[in-house]
Order: structure tokens, then sequence, then C-alpha cells
């Protein structure tokens, strides 16, 4: 198991080489810095002095990839892709355009992310479950029907709809709790309860409707027929015998997400003025501050790295027929 | 088949109509690139949908589908969109009434679609600025002067909205009167429809004209015309009072800047269909492709192209598509001069916007049709080709990519639904399409900020959801008919 973990991990590091390489071409070789300065001064009318002092101020003044002009190491160190991409396998971000420091912002701002996703995850993951189980307890009734059209129409509703729609109910028309902002503390609650119910209401309709199937894929099965003939109450096949099995697949499928909480959601965040790693990264990509970006794209790869990894870590946990080797 | 042939009809007829009102109005036509691929899409469509007929076994699981009230009701609904979407492709710069110095004919710079000629009072009668649905006056009040020269604060009337009421009081009466003209002639329609469908359903059984009315009225026909029928009597009952109103009056309000939001909304059916359409057309040769060849050959080339998915997946997809968009903006303002208009910037930025989307989202399918690959190649038939010596290229396009085609097409209609909600968030981001296209992400994003407003304003938003709710629940709708038609395990459960 040991050996097998560290053999993942190993066969990350290509992968991040990878992710760094599309950024990279992405960021600078694509678009040159002479471009990104010209987007952030304005495109007209901008003089080649303050490009340079632009570009210098950020440390884009050096060569891309190789320093004729610096001797020994620095040819290779003292370049635009070892400052601005290597230096992100150390987690060495940075400024960001307004010469903050990156990771300083990073750390402060997971805790807020993480206290919107972590209740939205656990909640949805217990409110779909327990719908799912009731749909597949009232299997092939009016009530099942009825539960999955709902569920069909529910997902063909906009994310943004459940948002704006929220927003102006219960915070406008009923005022029961501020439209947006955040406090720390205890007091953080006020602000998080909307923002929660929305984000498991607006995941219920395909997250229900999925793991019925499994449910109803599940009963298909010999061992739930077993579980019938010999004599045993439908209630009991269902919660005891279903639900178990069925929590493998579920479960195993909801471990790849769990690295990814740390990122915070984009849109309920900037949505409820959250101040975590999703607004941030909406308030870059909007500023078109591409070394936030980019430091963003690493985390997200390398969390999405370690979701693979509890996956399947998680699947030996959980079936112990299966072997890592 | 029959639905199919209807369906032709339904595309072909606004495109040839569109063709002659080009032709006959001496109008330059202009070819979007957009709209050049969706005719492509239409034609290889339509060249599917032929070879299928031919083919037994391929029509079986469509019949399935015809088989289906809830899939061919939404379909019914989609069309519906579709034909707008076809309407507002076909592109042309509209020829001045002035000719030129020789005599020629000259073009206006602005590209106009057929849907914007056919909607030509919608966009012409603008207000200043917000009104509510149906109002016949503003939305916020303004120093009127009265006409003994006294100045007073209060909303003005509408110059478009109900000005042709002289008396305001009567303007439910008169919303009411054209409300009950306009639902006779869509029941007038309505019967027409159902009485050509009868007459043209009991011609083909050879059957009498009043038992074959029977029969569709009692629901008793395989295909669910009578659910179809309903459906598309809803939509006419719609769709009819509101092309009434909308002479006189602003169905669904107007925007900040006094444009129709029906217009609006019908407008932005088009962005929609673009990219749910068009991202999957770029998409599918990728995952196609890559996935077979992956789970064909194995090896070092099942390595590569693993490396390369997991790579892909494991960008946040919007920080992707954020990423490759805002270079793709930077590539468009440092080179204003490889477009020429307004228009070919906002159409290439969304084609560009489609073809990120299409390279972010190949590698789910591409797994799973890899999956299917790595399965089908230990197959007795496929060892017994290998025996036999035919080549690689022949077994993969003969024998395994016909064997994973109902997953690449349940995918295909499985995406479209989720892509359309995609471009409003991406929209929401700043990095969805031009700001000068006219989509579902736009409006909503233009009216979000209309929120704190007291009286709310509310009617842009609600027009975007709903048409985006109608449409991406027909799309839902049609694509579970699909996939329970097509896929085996789901068949041999019941």
């Amino acid at each position: 198991m040991t050996a097998y973990i560290i053999r993942r991990i190993l066969y990350a590091i290509p992968i991040l080489i990878g992710v760094n390489l599309i950024t990279f071409a992405l960021f600078f070789l694509v678009n040159t810095p002479d471009d990104m300065a010209r987007m952030q001064l304005g495109a007209k009318r901008v003089t080649a002095e303050a490009i340079e002092k632009w570009k210098a101020e950020r440390g884009y003044d050096k060569p891309m990839l190789y320093n004729g002009s610096a001797g020994g190491t620095a040819a290779i160190t003292d370049t635009i892709f070892f400052e601005k991409s290597v230096k992100l396998f150390v987690f060495d971000f940075g400024n960001a355009d307004d010469g903050r420091n990156i990771g300083y912002e990073i750390a402060t701002r997971m805790g807020p992310s993480l206290a919107l996703a972590i209740p939205v995850f656990m909640v949805g993951l217990a409110v779909n479950i327990t719908l799912a189980l009731l749909m597949a307890f009232f299997r092939a009734t009016y009530l099942d029907v009825w539960g999955v059209v709902l569920c069909v129409a529910m997902m063909s509703i906009s994310g943004l709809f459940y948002i704006i729609g929220g927003q102006y109910l219960v915070s406008k028309l009923w005022n029961l709790v501020p439209i947006s902002g955040y406090a720390g503390g205890v007091d953080s609650v006020r602000f998080l309860i909307l923002p929660v119910l929305i984000g498991v209401i607006g995941g219920i309709g395909s997250g229900a409707r999925w793991y019925r199937s499994i449910f109803i894929e599940e009963i298909g099965k010999d061992y739930v027929r077993t579980a019938r003939a010999k004599g045993l109450s439908e209630a009991t096949v269902l919660f005891r015998h279903v639900l178990r099995n069925g929590m493998i697949p579920i479960l195993t499928g909801a471990v790849v997400v769990i690295p990814l909480l740390f990122m915070g959601s984009l849109i309920s965040e900037s949505f409820f003025g959250i101040p975590g790693l999703g607004s941030y990264t909406i308030d870059a990509i909007q500023a078109q501050d591409f070394a936030v970006v980019r430091s963003m794209v690493f985390i997200g790869s390398v969390l999405y790295i370690a979701g693979l990894l509890l996956t399947d870590i998680s699947y030996t946990l959980v079936d112990p027929r299966i072997r890592l080797e | 088949m029959a639905p199919l042939v209807l369906t032709a009809i339904l595309m072909i007829v606004p495109l040839a109509a569109g063709t002659l009102f080009i032709a006959l109005s001496r109008a330059m036509p202009v070819v979007l690139w957009t709209d050049a691929l969706i005719f492509l899409l239409l034609a290889a469509m339509a060249a599917y949908f032929w070879y299928v007929r031919r083919h037994e076994h391929l029509a079986a699981p469509w019949r399935r589908v015809a088989a289906s009230s809830v899939g061919m009701s939404a379909l019914v609904v989609l069309l519906a969109f579709i034909a707008v979407g076809l309407i507002d492709s076909l592109h042309f710069r509209p020829r001045l009434a002035q000719p030129g110095a020789g005599g020629e004919d000259v073009h206006a710079v602005q590209v106009l679609s057929l849907l914007d000629e056919l909607a030509r009072g919608l966009r012409s009668r603008a207000e200043r600025t917000y009104s509510a649905p149906l109002a016949t006056r503003a939305y916020s009040k303004e120093m009127l002067e009265l006409a003994d020269g006294t100045q007073v604060r209060d909303f003005p009337r509408l110059a478009h909205g109900g000005a042709h009421l002289k008396d305001e009081s009567g303007r439910s009466r008169d919303i009411l009167a054209r409300c009950l003209a306009a639902l006779a002639l869509a029941l007038a329609c309505w019967g027409v429809l159902a009485a050509v469908l009868a007459a043209a359903l009991a011609r083909r059984s050879r059957a009498r004209f009043g038992d074959t009315w029977r029969a569709l009225l009692g629901a008793r026909t395989r295909v669910p015309w009578r659910a179809m029928l309903i459906t598309a009597g809803v939509l006419l009952a719609v769709a009819f009072p509101a092309a009434a109103l909308s002479a006189r009056y602003h169905v669904l309000g107007t925007d900040k800047v006094g444009q129709d939001v029906l217009y609006l909304a019908l407008k932005s059916i088009r962005t929609g269909l673009v990219i749910g359409t068009l991202t999957t057309l770029v998409m599918l040769p990728l995952s196609v492709l890559l996935g077979i060849m992956a789970g064909y050959f194995r090896g070092w080339i099942d390595d590569l192209i693993q490396y390369a998915y997991t790579t892909l997946n494991s960008i946040p997809a919007v920080l992707l598509i954020a990423a490759a968009v805002l270079m793709v903006q930077v590539q468009i303002d440092t080179h204003p001069e490889l477009f020429p208009t307004a228009a070919q910037r906002a159409d290439l930025r969304l084609l560009f916007l489609c073809i990120i989307l299409g390279l972010t989202s190949w590698t789910g399918l591409a797994r799973l049709l890899r999956g299917e690959a790595l399965k089908l190649r230990e197959l007795e038939y496929i060892q017994a080709a290998h025996a036999f010596g035919v080549s690689h290229a022949r077994i993969i396009t003969r024998h395994i990519l016909p064997n994973v085609m109902h997953l690449v097409l349940i995918a295909l209609v499985m995406d479209f639904s989720g892509l359309v909600l995609a471009e409003a968030v991406l929209s929401y981001v700043g990095v969805g399409v031009d700001p000068s296209t006219i989509s579902f992400g736009t409006m909503i994003n233009a009216a979000r900020m209309e929120m704190a407003r007291e009286p709310m304003v509310w009617w842009a938003l609600l027009a975007a959801f709903t048409f985006m709710f109608v449409m991406v629940l027909a799309a839902n709708l049609f694509a579970d008919a699909v996939r329970d038609a097509f896929d085996p395990r789901l068949r041999m459960g019941n």
C-alpha cells in the first residue's frame, strides 16, 4: 500500500509538469508579456517605457527559457520559466499584480472557502442520499416518477437562478439574513446559511437522480433477491443491504471532490461576497491578473491529483477485495 | 420515421424562405463562421438520418425514441427553438435605398439576420430605458411639461408601448381583446395542423380519415402524435398572443437601454444553440479518435493519451477556459485589423469559446470510449478480423466504431443542456461570449445589478431564466428518451 502511494505520488510529477507547461505556453508563449502589459495599461497610447517598467516591476523582463547573458546556473534560473513556473512546485507563488503575496492570500482565504464548501458537501450528500433512497423505496409509483421529473426540472434551472432567486426571496423579501458579506467566528453562520442552503438545493436535481439510479441498479442484483427470499422486509433490504452496497460507488465518487473543496465555489462566493478562494479566482480573472490565475491552476491540479489518490485508497477501505499493488 | 419527415420540413421551410428573401431584396448574404458550421452540422445530421433510414438495426432505437411521448413532446419544443436559431443564422447586409454612384447596389455595414428582419418592429420600437412588461408608462419618474406649460414629475408615457391607447384605463381590455383574437387564430391554426396531420397519416396507412382521426385523439398511434399536437398547441397558444401583443406593447418589458426583452430572449436562443452544438462538433473527433485509439492499441499510445487527458482534467475547467479565453481576448485586442466588422469579431469569439469548451471537455467521453474499446478488442469477432489480416484502421472503423456509436450519441445529447447552462456562468465570470453578443449569460449579467432597484427590475432576469429553463428542460427530456432507447444495459434491465 505504501509503495503504491509513493508510486502514485511520483506519477503525479509528470502530470504537474504537463500542467505547468500548458499554463506556461498559454500565459507566456501565446501572449508575450508585452501583450499582457498592453492589456493592463490600456491597449492604445501606451509608451514603450511604460511597458518596460511594468514588466520590470513584475519580473517579466527576463528571457523566456534561457538567459544567455547570465553565467552558470543563472542561465536557467534567471528566466521567466524558472521564476514563474518552476517555483510553483515549492508553492512559491510570488506576488499578484497589486503587489500582494499570493501565498499569503491563499492561506487566509482558505478558511472562508472551506466554511462554505464543507457544509454544502456534507449536507448535500446527506440530503441527496436520503431523497434517492426514498425514490428507490417508492420506485415505480407516482412518488418516484414525479420525483424524477422534479429532479430533471431542477437540473434544468440555471445555478445562477437559485442564487439570485434565493437572495431575492430570503434576504430582500423576508429580510432573514444579509444579502452578502462575511464575518469571522460564530458570526459567519448568519452569512453562510443562505449560500449553503442554495448550494444544497442547486445540487439536488443531478445528485438525487444519479444516486437513485445507483440504488435502482443495486436493487436488481442477486443478493437483494436472496435477502427478499429469506423473508426480510423491504425496508430492511433497502436500508441495510442496498444502502450499504450503494454507498460504495457514491462515497468513492464523492471522495474525488474533497480536496477540491479547498478551491471554494466560484459563483456563490462572488455572489455572496465571501472572501474565499473562489471569489479570489473570479476577481483575478476579471482583473486579468495572470499570476493569480496561474497559481490557482497549479493548486487546482495538485488537489485534483490528491483527489484521485484518495479515491483509490478509499476503494480499498470500503471494499477489502480490492488490493492496490 | 414520420417525425423525421416533419422535422425536415420544419427545418427546410424557414431556410428556403430566408434564402428567397435575401435574393429578392437584393441584400448581400453574409456567412459567418458559426453559420457555416451550423449548416454543416445540419447537413451531417441529414446524412446520418438518411443513412439510418436504410439500416434497420440503426433505425430500431430511433423508433423507440419516436414512441416516447415525453421525448417527442420535448422534441417539438426543441424544434421550435432550433427553428428560431436557424432563422437567426441567415445573415445578410441589407441593401440601402440609395443606389451607388454607378447605379449599383450599396449595402449597409450592419450585419442582420432574418430574425432581425422578421422582428424589425421589436428592434425598432425601442424605449429610452426600463419599462415593465405590457406597461404604457416608463419605469421611473421624469420631469414632464404639460400642455399648459407647467412642469410635473410623473411617469412619462412610453414612445411605443401602448402608444395607440388614447385612454390608458382601456389597457386591460385592449390586451384581453388582442389575446383572445390571437388565441382564436392559434386554435384555428392548430385545428388545421391536426387535420393535415390526420389526413397525411390516413393517406400513408391507407386508412379512412375518420378512423385515423379517432386513433389520433385516443392516442392509439405508435408515434405519440396526440402528445406532440398538445405540445404544439401550447406553443402556439403562447406564441400567438405574444406576437399579437408585441405589435403594440413590450410583452416582456424593456432593458436599460430600452431594447425589447422579448427580442433579446429570441436572439439569445441562437447563441445557446451554437454553444451547445458546435462544442460537441469540436469535442467529438478528439474524444472518439483518441479514446478508441487508447483502448485499441494500448501500450505507449494508451499511456500517452491517458497522460494527456489526466493532465487536462486536472486543471480546473473554469480556469482552463478562462485562461484560454483571456488569451484569445488579448489576441483579438492586439490584432484589430483581422476583423472587418464587429459582428465578425463577436462571431469569431463565440467560435473560439466553442473550440475552447470542446478542447476542455473531450476527456470524459474519451475515457468512456477507451474503456469500451478495451472490452471490445478482446471479443472474438475482432480477434477473427485480426486473424484474417484486416488492417487496424479498418477494424476500428468497421468493427469498433459502430459498436460505440450509441455511447457517442448519448454523450452528444446529454452534453447539450450542460453547455447551454455553462454559457450563462462563463459570461458571468467574464470569460463567455463577446459582450456585444446577445446571450442568456449577457442578459442575466446586465440585469443582475438591477436587483437592488426599488421596485425591482425583474423582467429581464425572468425572461432569460424562463427561456433557458424551457430550452434546457426540453433538451434534458429528449436526451433522457434517447439514452433510454440507446443504452443496451437499461433495456436489459426492463
